[in-house]
């Protein structure tokens, strides 16, 4: 991916100083403390309702902190649109939309396009190969609405990653993708890790967390937060989860459902 | 001569000239404002805007101003005033919506009713007076038109994103409210300047009916906006010769046709899915994705 050159390169992708985030004075979690570092993958765990997505909203400047300090790209959220992509769970409207796949695509480049300029052989490239690494090149042509909702989903993905930015704001995006889609989504937030972007994912797959650098687990407070290998215990998914999950050794997630609710490994 | 019954009436018609000059450009002006009304589920803002003009029109009448400048503030306090509800009380913008709509529109008959040499007026308030379009009033149309064009060229990626997801308008540092507002103030400019032309009730038609049916029909906002704008031109100039020949009002036949090609379009195009199912034949899970794409429509429309 291209990375724009502009900015802070050294400090921190995010940093949360008792941050309390939540919809108006309604805290969904409190006090987050916590340092993302360039090139750094953090996944946030947890079940639904537990906070991922507030967290994500308030990075993506889409909720305003409830109380404490947030910076992202060592600025306030929402100051550097161009380098921040952040992919939501819901496209409310997309469906009824005159658009075909690499007309949204190539939404991504409205952020460093502006209002008037005229878009560019360097944008073009951007969306093209975007597509191509979601395989989604052959497409491109495709209304929206003729797509699958996995070919959608690496759609909305491959628009996330035109942006060219520096840190990627991803609710779920793994959820509707079949196991290749899904490598696929792994091997290039990889790739663009040790390009040095940053990415922030919310997931309910452990395999995902577990190779990611840093994993969250949240339920409505922080229950964990480290080095996946630490933090993965069975203990604390416990509590995550409210159910047991045994690590195997070849180091698969086995998941027992306690208490009926819907744990680790589900879409 | 069939042609003479299709030219005839435009050219031997001074004041048929200038309607069909006026019903183009309110084509044009609610084609572009009508795509976007449409995509993103505005209609009922939309109509409540170009009967919320009501009272203003009423009172600048009254007083001798323009209507337009009438209009104009009717629309803006509508606007202020559906801002206000939503922002003070935990109804839905549709309660809001609706609760002033009535009320700007009883408070336009109310001022109506007050005095008495009035009943002509508000029947060319609400329906128009195409045929009693004047050289100034094209002007003004004219201008609005290219002003309306304009701002939605310059504001095309927010609006396209708006449409799309107004979240993804933020992040992309496109502030959601403030475009919205302007996409707002657009419906506003060509309710105003259209309500001379087809009138305050029936303004509304041409905003929704072309749109929605290049909605139909289209794979590409640009397309969508062409599409509008000449079927929204077709219609009125079908409107005007029906008017003509069978002698009925001339702004009602207007939308009546325009409403007809609406329906006809459901009826000609292929069920929802089915250019899909076609092509992809034998892959299965297409009708279920149509299926899906269909109910999020539904819940888009709610």
């Amino acid at each position: 991916m291209t990375r724009t050159l502009d900015g802070p390169r050294g400090g921190p992708a995010v940093e949360a100083r008792s941050l309390s985030v939540g919809y108006g004075a309604n805290v969904v979690v409190a006090d987050l403390d916590f340092t993302l570092g360039r090139g750094r993958i953090l996944s946030l765990v947890g079940a639904n309702g537990s906070g991922k997505t507030t967290l994500l909203r308030t990075l993506a400047s889409l909720l305003a902190p409830v109380s404490g300090e947030v910076r992202v790209l060592g600025a306030t959220p929402g100051s550097s649109p161009t380098r921040v992509a952040y992919l939501g769970q819901f496209h409310p409207a997309g469906f009824i939309l005159p658009l075909r796949a690499i007309d949204v695509v190539r939404m991504a480049r409205f952020a460093s396009l502006g209002l008037l300029s005229r878009s560019s052989r360097e944008d073009e490239r951007a969306v093209e190969r975007a597509m191509e690494v979601m395989r989604v090149a052959d497409l491109g042509d495709e209304p929206l609405d003729a797509l699958s909702g996995g070919q959608r989903q690496r759609v909305f993905i491959a628009q996330a990653l035109a942006r060219g930015g520096d840190l990627l704001l991803l609710d779920e995006p793994a959820a509707n993708l079949d196991r290749g889609a899904r490598e696929t989504y792994r091997g290039v937030v990889r790739d663009l890790a040790s390009a040095g972007c940053s990415a922030v994912v919310a997931t309910h797959d452990l395999d995902e967390a577990a190779a990611s650098h840093q994993a969250m687990l949240l339920a409505r407070r922080v229950v964990a937060f480290g080095s996946p290998g630490e933090v993965l215990t069975p203990e604390a998914l416990l509590s995550t989860f409210g159910a047991t999950v045994h690590p195997r050794s070849d180091g698969v997630l086995v998941v027992d459902h306690g208490h009926g609710c819907a744990p680790g490994g589900m879409p | 001569m069939i042609l003479d019954a299709l030219i005839a009436p435009f050219t031997a018609n001074g004041f048929m000239a200038n309607a069909l000059a006026a019903g183009f450009l309110v084509a044009v002006a609610c084609g572009i404002v009508g795509t976007f009304v449409v995509l993103r589920g505005l209609a009922f803002i939309g109509d409540a805007l170009a009967h919320g003009v009501l009272p203003g029109v009423a009172v600048a009448m009254l007083l001798g101003v323009p209507g337009m400048i009438g209009a104009a503030v009717g629309a803006a306090a509508m606007i202020a005033g559906i801002g206000f509800i939503t922002r003070r009380s935990r109804l839905s913008g549709d309660t809001a919506i609706g609760l002033l709509l009535v009320g700007m529109l009883a408070l336009g008959v109310a001022i109506v009713s007050r005095s008495g040499a009035f009943a002509g007026d508000l029947v060319r308030i609400l329906f128009g007076e195409i045929l009693g379009v004047t050289g100034r009033d094209l002007l003004a149309q004219l201008v609005a038109t290219a002003v309306i064009a304009a701002v939605a060229y310059t504001c095309r990626r927010p609006f396209l994103l708006l449409c799309y997801d107004p979240e993804q308008a933020d992040t992309s540092g496109y502030s959601s409210r403030l475009f919205h507002g302007i996409m707002l103030a657009l419906v506003a400019l060509s309710v105003v300047v259209s309500f001379r032309t087809v009138g305050t009730l029936l303004v509304f038609g041409m905003l929704i009916a072309p749109a929605a049916t290049a909605a139909l029909f289209s794979r590409r906002l640009g397309t969508m906006i062409a599409l509008a704008s000449v079927l929204g031109g077709a219609s009125v100039y079908a409107g005007l010769l029906l008017s003509y020949h069978a002698n009925l009002a001339a702004g009602a036949s207007i939308t009546l046709v325009a409403t007809v090609i609406f329906l006809a379009a459901l009826v000609v195009r292929r069920p929802a899915g089915m250019a899909h199912a076609r092509r992809s034949a034998g892959r299965g899970p297409t009708a279920s994705a149509a299926a899906r794409s269909s109910r999020a429509r539904q819940g888009a429309t709610t």
